[in-house]
């Protein structure tokens, strides 16, 4: 059972990246966002079914940092560097609200 | 032209470690050994893909604020993920149950 | 006094250089806005950056941070391989629990350089830390024994001689 459901998610990965770097016809740098872009899918499933609330918090943390790279990448496909700037606030943005949300998880108030 | 190969070896490292990570965010079993497998290979990759655009860019603003980006990272998501963490043993959620031993537990308890 | 006067300077000087290098200056309003925030900066958070006297010499300390940060990379990306080996394994060959750690080191920075060592190296995350114990609580992914002093040598060993040198 559990061969099974691994042996699915290897063929779904593999069907994911089969159509993305040989049928779909783009730049590569589109190609690989399209990765970081699959990668989003599986920590919202982990946001939307996590069966605790630390799940979630976890989740919404690494999906800042993943968006910081993707940010990254846009901004070599278009030659402006202000992408990185949304980068950066938005790491700094992520970063104050998991800490946030760690002192709310933990019963304590902002202030304490 | 050799530059922009090796930051884009670079940048394939850093998404090949980013679905690693977040592959282990879906697949193990408790909120600690989630956070163990996402922020390690999450923040090792985001910072190659930020490496590789650097790389790729140079000494120029845009250079110099994705550097910026990677101390940030480097020094935010471990200090997240110890927040994160501790609030969750706080908040009383269980270790998985292949779990072997407990000393916080142990020495928490002694204390009350 | 002395201390905090010279800390203020410093950080007024770095963020200023991180100004000029975010912004390829062009104009000389840009120059003069850098300042102003520069200043600001050093006035509300300048007194953090430096809070003691070092001693020892500056040559041997950067020497011995050098080595460290290229310890510390090489035993990152041998825990990021050691993490794609548990997630791609069919039946997850995991053993966690929480271990507890000593550790010699005195000054806050040191310490929090130490848990984050610990956080990002194989298979190891910090929980918690008590500072009058001096004991870190750590969580392993793949427990190999529960005995204080021999998870002290495998866990934190490698990074507290090197920290020593650099912090203190």
């Amino acid at each position: 059972m559990k061969l099974l459901r691994w042996l699915l998610g290897l063929l779904f990965i593999a069907a994911f990246l089969y159509g993305n770097f040989f049928i779909y016809d783009g730049l590569i740098l589109y190609k690989l966002i399209n990765v970081i872009l699959f990668c989003v899918v599986f920590v919202l499933y982990r946001v939307l079914f996590g069966p605790t609330a630390a799940d979630r918090i976890v989740a919404v943390d690494i999906m800042g940092i993943l968006i910081v790279g993707l940010l990254a990448i846009l901004g070599l496909v278009y030659e402006q560097s202000f992408f990185m700037d949304i980068g950066l606030i938005w790491a700094l943005l992520s970063f104050i609200a998991s800490l946030a949300f760690a002192k709310v998880l933990e019963g304590r108030y902002l202030d304490d | 032209m050799t530059r922009e190969l090796i930051g884009m070896i670079f940048i394939l490292l850093g998404i090949m470690f980013d679905f690693f990570g977040v592959l282990g965010l879906v697949r193990l079993p408790d909120v600690y050994n989630r956070l163990q497998a996402a922020t390690k290979c999450v923040t090792f990759g985001s910072a190659g893909i930020l490496f590789g655009v650097f790389i790729i860019q140079g000494f120029n603003n845009f250079g110099f604020k994705v550097i910026l980006g990677i101390v940030f990272i480097f020094l935010t998501s471990p200090v997240s993920a110890h927040a994160i963490s501790r609030a969750a043993h706080r908040s009383k959620i269980p270790l998985a149950k292949e779990s072997v031993v407990d000393q916080y537990q142990e020495d928490n308890e002694l204390k009350d | 006094m002395k201390i905090q006067q010279r800390s203020r300077i410093y950080v007024f000087i770095f963020s200023f250089l991180v100004w000029i290098a975010l912004t390829s200056i062009t104009d000389i309003q840009e120059v003069i806005a850098g300042l102003l925030v520069a200043v600001l900066v050093s006035i509300v958070a300048g007194k953090f950056l430096i809070t003691s006297e070092k001693s020892g010499h500056i040559f041997k300390r950067i020497l011995s941070l050098i080595h460290y940060l290229f310890k510390f990379l090489w035993e990152m990306a041998k825990a990021n391989l050691h993490v794609a080996f548990i997630v791609i394994h069919p039946s997850l060959p995991i053993k966690p629990g929480i271990v507890k750690i000593k550790t010699n080191l005195t000054k806050d920075s040191a310490i929090t350089v130490l848990t984050n060592s610990i956080t990002l190296t194989p298979g190891t995350l910090t929980v918690d830390v008590n500072l009058e114990t001096k004991e870190i609580y750590v969580h392993w992914i793949d427990v190999l024994s529960t005995d204080v002093d021999k998870n002290t040598k495998t866990i934190g060993g490698k990074f507290e001689t090197l920290l020593t040198e650099v912090f203190e």
